[in-house]
């Protein structure tokens, strides 16, 4: 972040500075290191250990966890679940949420309604969600009843019980909890963008598309990045909708890498086994945002320039 | 304002000669949009008002005919249950529960974040930037990744089927987040008046406390709020954390009350309803600072 820009005032040189900073700072950084940081250590620590989380932590088992968990159908399942939903998140979810945003981004009778009614997922907990979407999905109930109403009974699916629809189900429930949050994100980032340039260009002759497309999407991206890396990281984490709804079935059609170290960790005790996947959805998540600072920061010089030639 | 520049725009544009229609194709496209926003309106609200509803209804016409939306006849023996009858204690001890919970854990990230932002943002000190980063990385990171260690080290101390065992990390989860939203508002305010504060006497926590804080409100208030929203909502720490029924919060009661009234979906839905009650009212009172807040999160990065 911008260290020099803005400079604080030089702390008085006597030993008052270190005290205060101490004491303002230590309460802050001994929460954060014992339930944050330890943690997370200590799951590298584990996961090198065949272990139940009881006894003594002896068996020392070097990298066999790991082997186990590449080797795991169950976990593979698991991974290949969590990048669908990566996957789907950004090429469905975010464009939506975009859409939406641009829709939302000019004065109109009854904008500040849609973006309260919008956002009102968000506030549900994803327990609730989970719990209702059941209920709305049962065979026969109000999902199945309303495409046969509608002369769409064709498309009646087992929505949580066919192991082959069950994730596209479930990205649709997650959709609806969360694309509110990227719509304002977006949305504050569009009115952010002073209108007089999207006009200039218009009086240019610029179409509408072309206006959006080589000026606001370029100017909009610091906002879009933060709302796709967000994204992705929520995606990569996915537990709780999931296990309120179907505990990784059926048939553990889908697991998350997170149900998959719940139940190994907790359920089954494996906290060996369970930490070495957390371990993976730990250096998931690393590569994710190197790879993403990388390759976004090219796109972005390259959207520059072509910016430029249109 | 913004009305205002689009019009002249438009007559700019049309005396220019191009796209003559254009007035009759922007109200057009008004058309368009309130049918896309009514469309999504509704796909955002049926579900909602389902379970509103649905609590209302019995199970017969539920099962019977779930796509009519209003009750006939209204039953109100649902909700009485949940709040008031038979499923009442049940109901009030998980509501204490997350209450003490985001009590703790919110008090905490909010009073300790805050301290830490002053630092990081008004002294400056060798090592300050790394133990910002270090702070920020904990956004990066799912949060499970540190769970299974968690439960451990929770137990170890004792904590264990203790609610400030989940308010503890509750609250150290929310620290990145609440440090990176406070620390920019903190650095705003003007340099001068810390050197006034002092000159006039005024320590440094008197300044952080008599003068930083109140100027901060407005930031304070949505850290303050998502801190709620979040901690109101957590599910898989308290999931891991808790054993006995007596402990559990709303969400773990929302997911068990479920699995245990399989048949009973009316009272299902009641208990749901009820128990996002205090997070929607929540909602509506402060729908600003939510939405400020997630703003100058995303405005940081």
């Amino acid at each position: 972040m911008s260290a020099t820009s803005a400079r604080p005032p030089v702390g008085r040189r006597h030993p008052a500075k270190w005290l205060t900073i101490t004491l303002f700072l230590l309460p802050a950084l001994a929460l954060y290191l014992l339930f944050v940081v330890f943690p997370v250590v200590q799951a590298a620590h584990y996961s090198l250990f065949k272990w139940n989380g009881l006894q003594p932590l002896t068996d020392f088992v070097g990298l066999k966890n790991y082997v186990t968990a590449f080797g795991s159908d169950t976990f593979k399942t698991a991974v290949s679940n969590n990048i669908l939903i990566i996957v789907l998140s950004l090429a469905v979810q975010i464009p939506f949420s975009l859409s939406l945003a641009v829709l939302l981004n000019r004065r109109f009778r009854g904008r500040a309604i849609f973006r309260v009614i919008f956002f009102l997922p968000y506030v549900l907990s994803e327990a609730v969600t989970g719990v209702v979407f059941t209920l709305i999905l049962q065979p026969h109930a109000l999902m199945d009843s309303s495409l046969k109403g509608v002369g769409l009974g064709g498309l009646v699916q087992d929505w949580l019980g066919d192991p082959g629809f069950v994730m596209i189900t479930m990205f649709v429930i997650i959709s609806w909890k969360y694309f509110g949050f990227h719509l304002i994100l977006l949305l504050a980032g569009l009115q952010g963008i002073p209108r007089e340039i999207e006009e200039a260009a218009f009086i240019d002759g610029a179409g509408r598309w072309q206006a959006f497309r080589h000026i606001t999407l370029p100017l909009l991206g610091p906002t879009l990045r933060v709302s796709v890396f967000l994204s992705m990281i929520g995606a990569l984490q996915l537990f709780d909708i999931v296990w309120v709804m179907t505990r990784g079935g059926p048939l553990g059609a889908s697991n998350t890498m997170s149900i998959a170290m719940f139940k190994a960790g907790i359920m089954n005790q494996q906290v060996g086994y369970g930490s070495a996947l957390a371990v993976i959805l730990f250096l998931f998540a690393l590569i994710l945002a190197l790879a993403y600072q990388r390759l976004v920061l090219r796109r972005d010089l390259e959207g520059g320039v072509t910016a430029f030639n249109g | 304002m913004t009305t205002t520049a689009s019009t002249t725009t438009n007559t700019a544009a049309s005396s220019i000669g191009r796209r003559t229609p254009r007035v009759v194709r922007l109200r057009l496209s008004d058309i368009v949009r309130y049918v896309i926003l009514v469309v999504v309106a509704g796909v955002v609200l049926i579900p909602i008002a389902y379970a509103v509803l649905g609590g209302f209804k019995s199970n017969g016409q539920l099962v019977g005919d779930p796509v009519s939306i209003i009750p006939s006849p209204w039953v109100l023996s649902n909700y009485t249950d949940v709040v008031l009858g038979a499923n009442a204690a049940v109901f009030w001890k998980e509501a204490a529960n997350s209450l003490i919970i985001a009590t703790v854990a919110v008090t905490l990230t909010v009073g300790l974040a805050s301290l830490a932002a002053f630092v990081f943002a008004r002294i400056v000190f060798r090592g300050r930037e790394a133990m910002y980063t270090l702070f920020t990385l904990g956004l990066l990171f799912p949060s499970a990744v540190a769970i299974l260690p968690l439960y451990i080290l929770i137990k170890q101390v004792g904590l264990g089927g203790n609610l400030l065992g989940v308010a503890l990390p509750q609250a150290a989860f929310g620290l990145p987040l609440t440090i990176i939203i406070l620390r920019p508002f903190f650095k705003s305010i003007p340099v001068e008046l810390e050197d006034a504060a002092k000159i006039d006497g005024c320590s440094t926590f008197g300044f952080f406390w008599r003068i930083l804080l109140p100027l901060a409100r407005p930031a304070l208030a949505t850290v303050t709020v998502l801190s709620i929203v979040g901690t109101w909502n957590a599910f898989m720490l308290p999931l891991i954390i808790l054993s006995g029924a007596d402990q559990w919060t709303l969400p773990l009661g929302v997911m068990n009350f479920s699995t245990q009234y399989v048949s009973d979906q009316a009272r299902i839905l009641a208990f749901t309803v009820v128990a996002i009650l205090p997070a929607v009212l929540f909602y509506a009172v402060a729908e600003r600072q939510i939405v400020s807040g997630l703003t100058a999160g995303s405005v940081k990065g």
